[in-house]
């Protein structure tokens, strides 16, 4: 991912984490997208056991080893070198989609460079400028039983990356579950899409304005910060 | 292709597994982001100034790793890959049409390779229905539910990364350079396996082996990664 990312105050990836984190839950088996995605795991409070799942074949990856004990051969699905928690296992990439396709994961936190008001997600192509391809995103996205977007609200241009309908060719079609941004916090519901929680120091009227999706509101907006 | 080797010893020399590559033809690659990528084989093919190369492959690893090398060096015409965004050279090349991509999901591109090693004539799936994934493919309903005909994989040769290898080919792999390795093994019409440690059979514990060896044509001696890791400093 990476592609098309604004220039955003200090902090903004580390406190999108920190949101998302609160949103996993005791049990879970989660697969961590690269970027952003990637810090969540640092906000997982201790008490919280899950499982990582990386799709290039481990169920069960710890945290980054100290410098100078890296095994080579075992690194994440974005080709750094991992520890393995208790209770890991390894396996082959058909058995590594099997776990998703079967809808075995309970959480898959990817990126984006749009997601569309009914949960529509592109994230692998800009035609004609960056083609990396797919990767393992359609399966993650269109088979996890909740897949939360992470990604910043406006794109370099400072265009809004949440939109009516997709202009890129999409990953997977009504999928996102919850859009979090450095500006808001997004609940894609059957009906549209919702404002749930503006990040600090954004207004609903600001968020709302810099967005091109129609954002519905129910109940109060709260302020995370 | 007919085996000239002992069933049972089917270790050679780099030379004599090298009689098996020529240019403009297919390879099946194990590995992800150059993780289980066979160094000695592939550098075996720089040497040899193997070319026009169609690559079947999860991606095209990092411009100096694996089988990102000979992406870089322009031996390769096509690849089907799930991505190549880690190797630069890869989006350049078909940028400029040099390079022919064929994008495939990835879980998809395991179960295709797999098809093609485990003598299927196709898989059903609905991944990428409503995306550009689909494009070209036949739609088959079962019941209710519409689905994606995804047609097998194989190549002339399958090139394999393995931590151990006994005599008749069976397989351990070090751990998460496993990924498509045991696949990849399965598909090739020749299997080459580099194997960083060769044992006699019988030292390998039934219950640890991965690959049955039977898939297995071929084993040379591995001479060990080759190249400096994208994370090394």
């Amino acid at each position: 991912m990476g592609v098309g990312e604004v220039k955003q105050a200090e902090g903004y990836r580390e406190r999108i984490a920190r949101r998302a984190a609160q949103e996993v839950e005791n049990g879970m088996i989660i697969n961590l997208g690269i970027g952003i995605p990637t810090l969540v795991a640092d906000y997982i409070p201790a008490e919280k056991k899950v499982f990582f799942h990386a799709e290039n074949g481990i169920l069960g990856t710890g945290p980054s080893p100290a410098p100078g004990e890296e095994n080579p051969m075992l690194c994440n699905a974005g080709g750094f070198p991992v520890t393995l928690q208790t209770g890991a296992s390894f396996f082959d990439s058909a058995t590594a989609f099997a776990i998703i396709r079967r809808g075995l994961l309970d959480m898959t936190i990817l990126g984006a460079l749009e997601v569309s008001e009914r949960g529509d997600i592109a994230n692998w192509i800009v035609p004609g400028k960056r083609v990396p391809g797919m990767g393992g995103a359609m399966e993650l996205a269109q088979k996890a039983k909740k897949v939360m977007v992470l990604t910043t609200h406006l794109d370099k241009h400072g265009r809004s990356k949440i939109v009516q309908s997709c202009n890129l060719p999409l990953t997977a079609t009504e999928a996102a579950d919850l859009v979090i941004t450095d500006m808001a916090v997004m609940e894609v519901k059957e009906d549209g899409l919702y404002l749930r929680e503006v990040m600090a120091p954004y207004t609903v009227a600001e968020v709302i304005g810099a967005t091109e999706a129609q954002l519905k509101i129910e109940g109060d907006v709260k302020t995370f910060t | 292709m007919t085996r000239t080797v002992d069933p049972f010893n089917k270790v050679v020399t780099i030379e004599e597994a090298m009689s098996h590559f020529h240019s403009g033809m297919s390879i099946l690659v194990g590995g992800f982001g150059g993780v289980g990528n066979p160094p000695t084989l592939i550098q075996a093919m720089l040497d040899e100034g193997i070319s026009e190369l169609t690559i079947i492959s999860n991606d095209t690893a990092f411009p100096h790793i694996g089988v990102g090398k000979l992406v870089t060096e322009k031996r390769v015409k096509k690849v089907i890959a799930s991505h190549i965004g880690s190797n630069p050279r890869a989006g350049e090349q078909m940028t400029a049409g040099e390079l022919e991509v064929e994008f495939c999901p990835q879980g998809i591109l395991a179960e295709r390779v797999r098809a093609g090693g485990v003598g299927l004539g196709g898989i059903l799936s609905d991944i990428g229905i409503g995306t550009i994934a689909e494009k070209g493919k036949e739609k088959i309903r079962i019941g209710d539910r519409e689905y994606l005909l995804e047609t097998p994989l194989t190549a002339e040769v399958a090139i394999v990364h393995a931590k151990k290898a006994d005599r008749f080919g069976n397989l351990v792999y070090d751990t998460s350079a496993r990924n498509f390795n045991p696949l990849v093994a399965m598909a090739g019409e020749v299997t080459i396996v580099e194997a960083d440690e060769i044992v006699e059979v019988g030292e390998l514990s039934p219950e640890e082996i991965v690959t049955p060896g039977v898939f297995v044509d071929l084993i040379v001696q591995s001479e060990g990664v080759n190249w400096r890791w994208a994370w090394e400093k």
